[in-house]
């Protein structure tokens, strides 16, 4: 049995809570670090993290890349969508094909 | 032309070419592999894209509600409409096996059957924009969950994709010219002693008749 889990700026992610997710309200990077790495120790499978916090926590994001769980999973926040998760989407096609095709 | 650093003898040759079948066999399989892994990751990432386009969108528009309701709102009412929620939501993770890559597969479980059953507040104090910020994002967690499953599988396969390239292009490109140049360098030697060897013969048999026979 996993849970999920949902990082981000309070703003953001206080909706989430209605769905029966965790939400975890960050505030500063070292908070953030801290509170990912929990969560990746924990059993969590997915943890849905707003773009703006996703852009602090880079490194630690990329180590779970290739583990089967978590899911890291970029969402737009309150300020907006910065792009950030099709951006990624790219990054893989780019990895696997040796170019950028998709449009 | 590389040839590699043996021996030129005979089995060495043989060790060779076995080898060199080895690494043709190798080839042919791993390159099959690259292109199925191709043609699944290109579906996963057609999906993977529209996916993600509807979440940010629903997402995004959720936000919007919920500004608009932190808004008309005090900030106490707020925070206690969605201090307890009633549903709660885990998921339970299986994986799938595509061309031996491990991925996972999410299967939500809710605390309560209703899936609709979201609004953890009475409907007197709260703001209409929170229950739509709030259905919006109920209506999309389904997606959003596949998206969590896609986008995961997508970039293990991205991963795996490019190992089996580089290993597809190392036999392709190294290992098989490599072996074939090796073999051709020791059978040229083998043949080149060969015939070093009959001429020595016919030249020690000219001598020796020479000697004894004085031809």
């Amino acid at each position: 049995m996993y849970k999920i889990a949902v990082l981000g700026d309070r703003e953001s992610i206080c909706g989430f809570a209605c769905l029966g997710l965790e939400t975890i309200s960050v505030c500063g990077e070292d908070d953030a670090k801290e509170q990912f790495r929990r969560l990746v120790k924990e059993d969590y499978a997915v943890i849905y993290i707003t773009e703006y916090c996703a852009e602090m926590l880079k490194g630690e994001i990329s180590e779970t890349e290739n583990q089967i769980t978590p899911s890291v999973i970029l969402i737009p926040g309150v300020k907006g969508n910065t792009g950030k998760g099709m951006e990624n989407i790219g990054k893989a096609v780019e990895k696997a094909v040796g170019s950028l095709i998709l449009d | 032309m590389a040839v590699m650093n043996v021996n030129p003898t005979r089995m060495e040759l043989t060790n060779l070419k076995r080898k060199l079948v080895t690494a043709r066999r190798g080839h042919k399989l791993l390159k099959d592999k690259r292109d199925e892994l191709m043609r699944q990751f290109l579906e996963l990432v057609k999906e993977n894209k529209r996916l993600r386009e509807r979440v940010e969108g629903a997402v995004s528009e959720a936000n919007k509600h919920f500004s608009m309701a932190a808004a008309s709102m005090s900030e106490e009412s707020l925070a206690v409409s969605l201090m307890m929620p009633s549903q709660r939501m885990s998921i339970e993770v299986t994986e799938k096996n595509i061309m031996s890559v491990k991925t996972p597969v999410f299967v939500p479980e809710y605390k309560l059957a209703d899936k609709g059953e979201v609004y953890s507040y009475g409907l007197a104090f709260t703001s209409g924009d929170l229950d739509e910020g709030v259905r919006t994002l109920s209506d999309i967690m389904p997606d959003m969950l596949r998206l969590a499953e896609v986008e995961k599988t997508c970039q293990l396969l991205s991963s795996e994709i490019e190992k089996t390239r580089r290993r597809v292009n190392a036999l392709e490109y190294v290992m098989i010219p490599d072996y074939e140049d090796t073999i051709k360098y020791i059978t040229m030697k083998l043949d080149e002693n060969e015939r070093s060897n009959t001429t020595r013969l016919m030249k020690i048999k000219d001598m020796m008749l020479q000697q004894s026979h004085n031809f």
